[in-house]
């Protein structure tokens, strides 16, 4: 690993601050960025640990009901609070399937999102064309391997998958991340931070120097909600495809539903079309598999991953009946 | 740096051949350079770390790229912390910080200063075993034994994390553990029989 200089950020502004410098990077967890150094795909000269800050860390009611989650809130502490485990199932359960319960001890919810792709090419200790390593360097993953790749939103110059189970929850929960810079404060919703390979192949997310993710902030509570994660073992592995899912009912006719699926995209997926055609529906109804079919219309398989747009139709359906079963 | 060149316009960029380093250039554009002079004085080469491993206060200067792993076993000579993956994927490395379980490969030594740490070594009390260690023993649960202090810690923080429960539930808190000799029943039975002597 390259060495770098290291500085402690002892407040948000400071931090911003210092982030401003060039070849800079944050720390939070480190679960991430270390690796990204030893494998060399980032080689910041400096890094800011902003694990120190002050009032970014904790859960809190918010006055309107939802919550407000601090960034640098470990995930195992997310997803055992009693604010978050009792009024968002979903998400609790997405961040306990995700990674090893030491890994949860460190890993931060705000650095989460910021978790690049797992895409073998990408990951690579030799050069190897791929744009999100070398700009314009190609893709070699849309001919090669990419078994676990993209259904949704793929182009030739990405094929790869966002692969972090927490914010697919939060993306059916509409949730935002609030981002703090030296210009001010803004919230994104959370499937907007990623960058769609048609926006740009080489960028993983909207955040810029100096942008500063404090919180998460989600609205209602959302108890008849499930997160279901297909994967080639039981635990401690990415998803093969994921899907979170939370509805409002009335007995088993359903008002609405948020649904979101991971792992099939640069981004969390949410199935538009199956969430309008869901309403009025009720579980288990041939009309509620029609509406989940509808969602899917628009997949497009890879050479080697058709198998992926089964089995993320069949976990939809999964996940709409164990949320439902959560009521 | 930035995951992208945050000062370019998402279209210029698309359009132009620029490469992230373009984009580092305008950010370290003269007019930052106010900035620039005052702060790279906060960033250092050499950081000084006041931590306790097993009860013993250490000070040591670390380069900043220096694992808390890499510092207890070539710095401090304790080499019961096994070095498996060196991504967390493996466990191997897994010691106690403040009492939580955590993989020493993916911690700075730099960001654990105020800490303190517990490895394989602090957890017996002279020479009584801790209940963990005994059980492993009893329960046979080791061949090579090259994953099992990094078993044996996570296991004690699982434990203590009230999710020793069933042997259902240790082997999903413990699955951040990898043995390739595959002692897995064994492991999560002497999990099960010291979490029942210790509550
Ligand atoms: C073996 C292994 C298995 C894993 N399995 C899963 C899994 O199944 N599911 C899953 O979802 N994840 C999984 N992960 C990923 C893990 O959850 C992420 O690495 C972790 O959440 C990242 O958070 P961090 O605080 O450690 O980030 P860091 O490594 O500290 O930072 C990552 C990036 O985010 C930036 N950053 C961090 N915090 C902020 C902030 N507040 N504002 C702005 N920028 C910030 C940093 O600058 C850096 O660029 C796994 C990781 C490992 C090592
Ligand atoms: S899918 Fe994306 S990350 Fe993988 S090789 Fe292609 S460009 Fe790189
Ligand atoms: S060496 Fe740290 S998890 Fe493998
Ligand atoms: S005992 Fe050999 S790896 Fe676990």
């Amino acid at each position: 690993m390259r060495n770098f200089s290291y500085a402690q950020a002892t407040s948000r502004a400071d931090a911003i601050a210092l982030l401003q410098q060039p070849e800079t990077m944050s720390i939070a967890g480190g679960t991430e960025l270390l690796n990204w150094k030893r494998i060399g795909i980032v080689e910041p000269a400096r890094v800011v640990d902003i694990t120190g800050i002050p009032d970014m860390e904790g859960v809190e009611a918010l006055p309107n009901g939802g919550v407000r989650i601090g960034a640098l809130t470990k995930l195992n502490d997310v997803a055992q609070h009693a604010l978050i485990r009792d009024a968002y199932p979903v998400f609790s359960q997405a961040i306990l399937k995700a990674a090893s319960a030491q890994i949860r001890n460190l890993a931060t919810i705000g650095g989460n999102p910021l978790q690049r792709v797992r895409c073998a090419y990408f990951r690579a200790e030799e050069p190897t064309p791929c744009n999100k390593r070398v700009a314009g360097s190609g893709c070699s993953a849309v001919a090669g391997i990419h078994d676990k790749h993209a259904i949704f939103g793929w182009t030739e110059d990405c094929v790869a998958v966002h692969p972090a189970d927490p914010p697919v929850a939060l993306a059916a929960l509409d949730a935002a991340y609030v981002i703090e810079n030296a210009k001010g404060v803004r919230r994104v919703p959370v499937q907007d931070i990623h960058v769609m390979p048609s926006e740009n192949p080489a960028w993983h997310n909207i955040l810029g120097n100096g942008d500063l993710i404090t919180a998460i902030e989600i609205g209602a509570a959302a108890t008849t909600s499930a997160y279901l994660k297909i994967r080639e073992r039981e635990s401690f592995e990415y998803a093969t495809v994921s899907a979170a899912v939370a509805l409002d009912l009335d007995g088993d006719v359903i008002r609405r539903a948020r649904i979101a699926l991971g792992s099939v995209a640069m981004r969390p997926w949410r199935l538009n079309a199956t969430e309008q055609q869901l309403v009025g529906q009720r579980i288990g109804s041939s009309e509620a598999v029609a509406a989940v079919d509808a969602g899917f219309v628009d997949a497009r398989p890879l050479s080697s991953n058709a198998y992926k747009i089964t089995i993320a139709r069949n976990a939809t359906l999964r996940a709409i009946e164990l949320a439902a079963r959560a009521a | 740096m930035s995951d992208h060149p945050g000062k370019i316009s998402r279209r210029t960029f698309m359009r132009g051949t620029a490469t992230v380093a373009a984009g580092v250039a305008v950010i370290g554009a003269p007019t930052e350079a106010g900035a620039q002079d005052l702060a790279p004085s906060r960033f250092s080469s050499s950081v000084t770390v006041r931590f306790e491993i097993n009860g013993v206060d250490h000070v040591l200067d670390v380069e900043p790229r220096t694992t808390l792993l890499d510092a207890v076993r070539e710095r401090l000579q304790l080499t019961g912390t096994k070095k498996g993956c060196n991504r967390g994927e493996c466990g191997a490395c897994t010691v106690l910080m403040d009492d939580r379980r955590v993989n020493s490969c993916l911690i700075l030594a730099a960001s654990t200063d105020g800490r303190k740490i517990t490895t394989i070594e602090g957890l017996a009390d002279g020479p009584v075993l801790h209940p963990v260690q005994q059980a492993f023993i009893d329960h046979d649960a080791f061949q090579c034994g090259f994953c099992t202090s990094g078993q044996i810690m996570s296991a004690v923080g699982c434990i203590a994390e009230g999710h020793a429960g069933s042997n259902a539930e240790i082997r999903e808190w413990m699955s951040g553990n990898l043995c390739r000799c595959s002692a897995y029943p064994q492991i999560a039975a002497a999990v099960e029989a010291a979490a029942g002597e210790i509550v």
